[in-house]
């Protein structure tokens, strides 16, 4: 049995192979966009909205509180990069419920993918908010010798966010294939179950560090170096307001 | 036994240790973090939200170990670079 939709190569061009990996891929980013543009297309601000307005007023406005609590009140530069992870990963990992569908979140390149879209946007927020300067001097912080600490935790921080979604969707897709030779009905259905769960948790885990890595690197201006959750532990409200 | 055999032998048995012993600690792990979880929200039932959040992202980075185990277990099953080199040259 395949481990990733990598393998199946529907049609090759030259060195250029295109894989189940990539047409899934597509699919949802079509998917998504066809969806956000139906949602958007006559805004109204008074009610009665339109259904589609309202899913979307509440997802956004969901994905804004959260992140919101772990970066701070400022996060309007943020919450386009976060969010598009967020809902490109949900929805990737939603639509197992379709028969002959493999997450391209299954297959180690997207992920690789995603983490390292991650480990290139905390320098670049980072010097967007304090410079080049401030940003290499977050390296050599407590004292110089955290330096090599330093390097490879970045390096780490963005393997291990790969993986660990590769990992969890991987075994989703695999576990249920595996357990149809043991008892054909029950069982894959409530590991299906049990990978919808799986999968918007990792979706939602993938968002939150990659929102904690930004921030930990992005607000140092804000005495909030060392920490890594800031505002999550403080009282339970949400930030009222935009 | 010919070293095909021994490089079979071994990667079945160390695939299965692996998922055996590796994910014994993350699930010691999980408990004890869940029960804290649980600790805590019976003493402050107002922070329940904050606190199933941040159960939620401790539980994940446990479980990345047990993850770990897992993708290094499937690697050695399915493709497993040593198998593929000697069932090519061999």
């Amino acid at each position: 049995m395949e481990i990733s939709p990598d393998t199946k190569i529907i049609w090759s061009w030259g060195f250029v192979n295109l894989n189940l990996t990539i047409i899934f891929t597509w699919a949802i980013m079509a998917m998504i966009v066809l969806t956000a543009w139906m949602a958007t297309r006559k805004l109204v601000v008074h009610p009665p909205l339109s259904r589609w307005q309202n899913i979307f007023e509440a997802i956004v406005t969901i994905m804004r509180n959260h992140i919101r609590e772990i970066i701070g009140p400022d996060i309007s530069r943020y919450m386009p990069f976060v969010g598009t992870l967020y809902l490109f990963i949900a929805v990737s990992n939603l639509l197992i419920v379709i028969p002959e569908y493999r997450p391209p979140t299954g297959s180690l390149s997207t992920t690789a993918a995603l983490a390292l879209c991650v480990f290139f946007a905390v320098p670049i927020y980072s010097i967007a908010a304090q410079g080049v300067g401030g940003y290499l001097k977050h390296y050599i912080e407590p004292s110089p010798i955290m330096l090599p600490m330093h390097i490879m935790g970045e390096l780490t921080r963005t393997l291990t966010l790969a993986v660990r979604l590769f990992g969890s969707i991987m075994s989703e897709s695999m576990i249920a294939g595996a357990l149809l030779a043991i008892i054909p009905f029950f069982l894959p259905v409530v590991m299906k179950l049990f990978g919808l769960l799986i999968g918007q948790i990792q979706a939602y885990i993938f968002a939150v560090l990659a929102s904690i890595y930004i921030a930990s690197a992005a607000s140092s201006d804000r005495g909030r170096k060392q920490e890594e959750i800031p505002m999550a532990y403080r009282g339970g409200g949400h930030v009222l307001g935009k | 036994m010919d070293s095909t055999t021994i490089i079979g032998l071994g990667s079945m048995a160390m695939a299965g240790l692996t998922m055996a012993i590796g994910s014994i600690a993350p699930a010691l792990a999980e408990g004890r973090a869940v029960s804290r979880a649980l600790q805590s929200i019976a003493q402050q039932p107002d922070e329940a939200d904050i606190l199933s959040r941040i159960l939620f992202v401790g539980l994940a980075m446990i479980e990345s170990i047990a993850i770990y185990c897992f993708v290094i277990s499937i690697i050695l099953i399915f493709v497993n670079p040593f198998w593929e080199k000697m069932s090519a040259g061999g």
